[in-house]
């Protein structure tokens, strides 16, 4: 996904010339071209987050179209004030990009873990989370997010991640896109697990039992109208993400259980990382396992549920 | 421009007997912060941004935020009396509904640059808006006014290292400098001194006033207006905290306390105010 947001962010910024692109001294080679087509709009703020999106909030008030490019937990945990505030407040499009998102960093330990960055970013008002599940997600997402009317932020990869989608998909902020249909279950995915979800739904295949498969792609605003129908049409919806229990999609959703008229009949399974810090040494597919993020275990928290 | 000392004297004065009255009024602390920026906030409204209060939003106005929030009732004033906005929007000041609030909200009123009140928030906006200027080829100045308490937050010296290597020629930054915090003394909180020389090591221009004196705060900000300087210049303003009321001076109970009539009645007085 990041070689693609380089890509994207490098096409955006040959079409327009208010595009800035803002990084938290990462990225090494990542945006030489960037710099060679934009010259003057790449600006290399140093290891202070802080300072970024202040700076981004300074240049949307002034007219610039600009984007935060960093770690993804530097990028939110450590600049919360700075994104409700700066961006949030006062009603900023300012795109905050997080990389290295969930646990795609799972091997430099849990200070670049990012399991909880949604959970703490949905609470600002007017501010989207959006989480592509695919390469191919990503740069819709990311042209969707320059029009957006509030901060945008958008969580990705790592590089090299399978892509799903063989097209660009019709990508909207707030609008799921189902990728498999199914009669008796649903997999609703948020982010980069989008590839294991559908794995889950092959698993679920074998074993007889029909699961449709979604990327929700934004977790707000949260496609409300595709829980109304997933819930009232299967007998079971997991969602599935590498973020905590606690806050992301799983609470999200059952949050719009607990508040809606009790047409909900699906039971709900949320699948994502337990509520404590992992503190062994551990790659992504170990912290997975760890998590209960396999296809394996969707699969059968899945037919338990049924 | 060219306005007299006497006549900028005369302005501050009546500057201050407004907040101190907004703040009898509105039942609102931080008066002691307030009084403390006036003179910095006369010199640059009245000689130095490049502004039209009848066009506050043209493109290529000069843009000042005050990043010490707490001081808003002295920004407000210091529009109001340059023609930003009508009286009556300033008499309104604190009432449930109004516009103008204790720190100002995005947008609150013609020539509010920036929301602030949280502290070191201010100054990366104002390199924002800088780095805008450069990119979109606009010949505007940004200043941002921060509080020497404001300087302990890190984000400031984030961006105070982030403007030197932009080389910001564009950008200055006052600080008032009144030697106090919420709750105490700003040397004995962090260890703030030597502050000027602090912006000097950061890749900054940087100059010492006495933020009281027109005339050496008016020969700093002369330095503003040169198209070429590529350093962001920093203009240390050593200030008295309730500057102007014998008895608000260096007192940092006035951080908090509300005047009284009698009080409100005694410090008017004092400023020749009737």
């Amino acid at each position: 996904m990041r070689n693609s947001f380089a890509d994207e962010i490098t096409k955006l910024a040959q079409q327009r010339d208010d595009i800035v692109l803002l990084s938290g001294d990462i990225g090494n080679r990542l945006f030489d071209r960037f710099k060679e087509v934009a010259p003057g709009r790449f600006f290399n703020c140093g290891v202070a987050e802080a300072n970024m999106i202040g700076v981004a909030a300074g240049m949307a008030a002034s007219g610039l179209k600009p984007v935060c490019y960093t770690i993804a937990s530097f990028v939110t945990y450590r600049v919360m004030e700075q994104i409700r505030l700066d961006l949030g407040y006062h009603h900023q499009n300012v795109v905050v990009v997080g990389t290295g998102a969930g646990l795609s960093y799972a091997s430099l330990g849990s200070t670049h873990h990012s399991v909880e960055d949604m959970g703490m970013l949905r609470l600002i008002p007017g501010l989207a989370v959006v989480a592509p599940g695919d390469a191919m997600e990503l740069r819709p997402a990311l042209r969707a997010a320059f029009e957006y009317p509030g901060p945008v932020y958008i969580r990705i990869g790592k590089k090299g991640e399978p892509v799903v989608h063989s097209n660009e998909p019709d990508f909207r902020i707030g609008k799921a896109l189902p990728v498999r249909e199914g009669m008796d279950a649903w997999i609703l995915s948020l982010g980069n697990t989008l590839p294991l979800a559908l794995e889950a739904a092959a698993v679920l295949e074998g074993r007889g039992t029909s699961c449709g498969v979604a990327s929700m792609g934004s977790l707000k605003p949260l496609d409300v109208d595709f829980l109304s129908k997933v819930f009232e049409s299967a007998k079971v919806v997991a969602t599935v993400e590498e973020h905590s229990v606690l806050g992301g999609l799983g609470t999200a959703v059952a949050e719009w259980i607990a508040a809606d008229t009790g047409r909900a009949k699906a039971k709900l399974v949320t699948v994502g990382t337990p509520d404590e810090f992992l503190h062994q040494t551990t790659h992504q597919s170990s912290a997975r396992l760890w998590a209960g993020l396999t296809a394996q275990h969707i699969a059968n928290r899945i037919v338990a549920a049924s | 421009m060219n306005t007299s000392p006497d006549k900028l004297q005369g302005i501050a004065a009546a500057l201050r007997a407004e907040v101190i009255g907004l703040s009898h009024r509105a039942k609102t602390p931080h008066l002691g912060s307030a009084l403390s920026c006036i003179d910095l906030l006369v010199a640059l409204y009245w000689e130095c941004l490049r502004i039209n209060p009848k066009a506050a939003d043209a493109p290529g106005r000069d843009r000042f935020i005050l990043s010490k929030g707490h001081a808003a009732p002295a920004l407000y004033a210091t529009l109001c009396e340059r023609g930003f906005f009508p009286r009556t929007l300033l008499e309104e000041y604190g009432n449930d509904g109004a516009a103008l609030a204790e720190q100002p909200a995005p947008g609150c009123a013609p020539g509010v640059e920036w929301a602030t009140g949280s502290l070191g928030h201010g100054l990366s906006a104002a390199v924002g808006m800088a780095l805008a200027a450069r990119i979109q080829k606009r010949e505007y100045r940004t200043v941002a006014l921060l509080s020497d308490g404001e300087c302990n937050e890190g984000s400031v010296w984030e961006a105070a290292m982030f403007a030197a290597a932009q080389n910001l020629g564009s950008l200055t930054v006052l600080v008032d400098y009144n030697k106090w915090q919420a709750t105490g003394r700003s040397e004995e909180v962090m260890a703030l001194a030597p502050l000027r020389d602090k912006w000097e090591a950061f890749g900054w221009e940087s100059y010492e006033v006495d933020g009281h004196d027109f005339a050496e705060i008016l020969a700093a900000l002369a330095c503003v207006q040169l198209a070429d300087r590529t350093k962001p210049l920093a203009i240390v303003a050593h200030t008295i905290k309730g500057r102007g009321v014998s008895f608000m001076e260096d007192d940092n109970n006035w951080h908090y306390r509300i005047p009284n009539a009698e009080e409100l009645g005694a410090a008017k007085k004092e400023l020749g105010i009737a």
